[in-house]
Order: structure tokens, then C-alpha cells, then sequence
């Protein structure tokens, strides 16, 4: 099968969206800077978008309800409200935590430690 | 033709992604975050969402890169080829999320439900088609994130800049 006739499918957008997010996952666990957490945070959320789109554009059926047609659309602009909003506030507790501690590595923020 | 574009635009943006998480310098790590969401806004262009395409390319190329950078900028300090490097345990992170992988790949590719082909693509999703579906049945939770964002906009104003205490 050469790869001009190969029709991407379903499971290769998703095989896609899985793969960014493990390599968020990744960055969540490995990182010690916590801006560069955040950051994998983003990756992971907009690998969840991918899959939303992808089931919208794969599997639909306009007989279920025409009037629902778009409601992966929708599910992902929400997702990118929340990122947004979470990246605003999580970069404003990180420069409040940079002001106080003079540290941004997440392995020095042990204030809960008993 | 649509095949190629996906394979390029798809490995780009993976590619970025291991870089973000594997750069050592924090910056490249921003820029590479911009080009992986890049990457990801011409996958939804390829998915007939053009008005996502154009969110995804405003919002997180531009509007969270960004932020991303000013923090950086904001919180740097020390050897900024060091600024990123990886904890004591990341191994245990790589095992994992290699493992998270593994299973959700199988979990794709033994699903014969999912193994369908793109039909024609009759009903949108442009800005128009969007805004109808938002301002009739999804109504309560679109005004619900006007309201999350005013919030969230507030509160990381009063959480960067303090709370004036001397009154």
C-alpha cells in the first residue's frame, strides 16, 4: 500500500492525539521548572481537542439530530475557554510564587511538607 | 494529496511536542509549544473546522505562547541553557506515560468501530454554523465561560499585582 492511496481513518488522528498527550504526560511528571509544566498541561488539553474534532468529523450521523451536528465543535471551544483561563491564573500563582520564594522548581515548593 | 499534508503537519507537531518537554532551554521550549499548536490548527483545517483552526491559531499560538514567554521572562533567573531540566524521577514519568500510550493505542486499534474513513462533509463548521448551535442549545454553558473568563481575568489581576493592604 504506497502512501498516496492510504486515506487517513479515524484511529490515526486519534493514534495522534494520544501520542501529544503522553508526551504532556511525560512533561507533567519529568519537568522541574513549573512554567514548562504548565506548558505540558497545554499540550495535553489540546490533544483532547483533537480527539473531540476528530469524533465530530468521523463519526456523525445526520440522522441521530442535524441540529447536533457540530457538538465536538463546541466541546473544544469550551475546552480552549478553560485553557485559557487556567493559563492566565496559573501564570499569575507562578509570578506570585517567584516573588515570594525566588524559585520557580517545583521540587523546592515543599510548604505543605509536614 | 489531503494524506500528505496530514503526515507532515501531524509528525511536525509531535515533533515540537517532544521538544518542549525535552529542550533543556525554557524559551525554545515556548517556541516550540507555538509551533506543535500550529501544527494541530492545519490537523482541524484538515477536519473541516475551519473556525477552530482560526481559535486554535489566535488563542494558543498567540495568546498562551505568549503569556508563556512573559512568564518566563517575568520568573527567569540563573543559567538560562539550565532553566529546564528534568526531576529525580523522570523515569518513573517516561514508564509511565509509555504505558498510558500503549494502552490507549491499543485500545484504538483493537476498536473495529473506530477504523471508519471520512465521508463528503456536508454541514460546516464555520463561524456561522458554530454561533447558531452556540446561542440556541448551548446557551447556559456559552454565558457560563463569559462569566469563567471575566473570573479567571479578575483574579489573576488581583493574584500578579496583590492586594493593596494598607487601607
Amino acid at each position: 500500500m504506497s502512501l498516496a492511496n492510504f486515506s487517513v481513518g479515524l484511529s490515526t488522528y486519534l493514534l495522534v492525539g494520544a501520542m501529544l498527550f503522553c508526551i504532556g504526560l511525560y512533561g507533567v511528571f519529568a519537568k522541574r521548572n513549573i512554567i514548562a509544566v504548565l506548558m505540558s498541561i497545554e499540550l495535553m488539553l489540546n490533544a483532547v481537542n483533537i480527539n473531540f474534532v476528530a469524533f465530530n468529523r468521523f463519526i456523525w450521523n445526520e440522522k441521530i439530530d442535524i441540529h447536533y451536528v457540530l457538538t465536538g465543535h463546541v466541546a473544544a471551544l469550551f475546552v480552549i475557554v478553560v485553557a485559557a483561563a487556567e493559563v492566565a491564573v496559573g501564570l499569575a500563582l507562578i509570578i506570585t510564587i517567584y516573588r515570594n520564594r525566588q524559585s520557580t522548581n517545583v521540587d523546592e515548593l515543599t510548604w505543605l511538607k509536614w | 494529496m489531503s494524506t500528505i499534508v496530514f503526515f507532515i503537519f501531524a509528525i511536525l507537531s509531535i515533533a515540537a511536542a517532544w521538544s518542549v518537554v525535552t529542550s533543556k532551554n525554557i524559551v525554545h521550549s515556548a517556541l516550540y509549544l507555538a509551533l506543535s499548536f500550529s501544527g494541530v490548527a492545519v490537523l482541524y483545517i484538515l477536519m473541516n473546522a475551519d473556525f477552530l483552526a482560526a481559535v486554535q491559531l489566535l488563542i494558543y499560538t498567540a495568546a498562551v505562547s505568549l503569556m508563556v514567554v512573559f512568564a518566563v521572562m517575568l520568573t527567569l533567573r540563573g543559567d538560562i541553557c539550565e532553566s529546564n531540566t528534568e526531576n529525580r524521577s523522570w523515569l518513573a514519568g517516561a514508564l509511565v506515560s509509555g504505558s498510558v500510550f500503549v494502552i490507549i493505542a491499543l485500545v484504538i486499534l483493537t476498536n473495529p468501530d473506530w477504523r471508519v474513513l471520512a465521508e463528503p462533509w456536508t454541514s460546516g463548521g464555520s463561524a456561522e454554523d458554530l454561533s447558531l448551535l452556540l446561542l440556541s442549545r448551548f446557551m447556559i454553558p456559552f454565558e457560563a465561560a463569559a462569566v469563567l473568563l471575566t473570573v479567571a481575568l479578575v483574579g489573576a489581576v488581583i493574584l500578579a499585582k496583590g492586594v493593596n493592604e494598607s487601607k
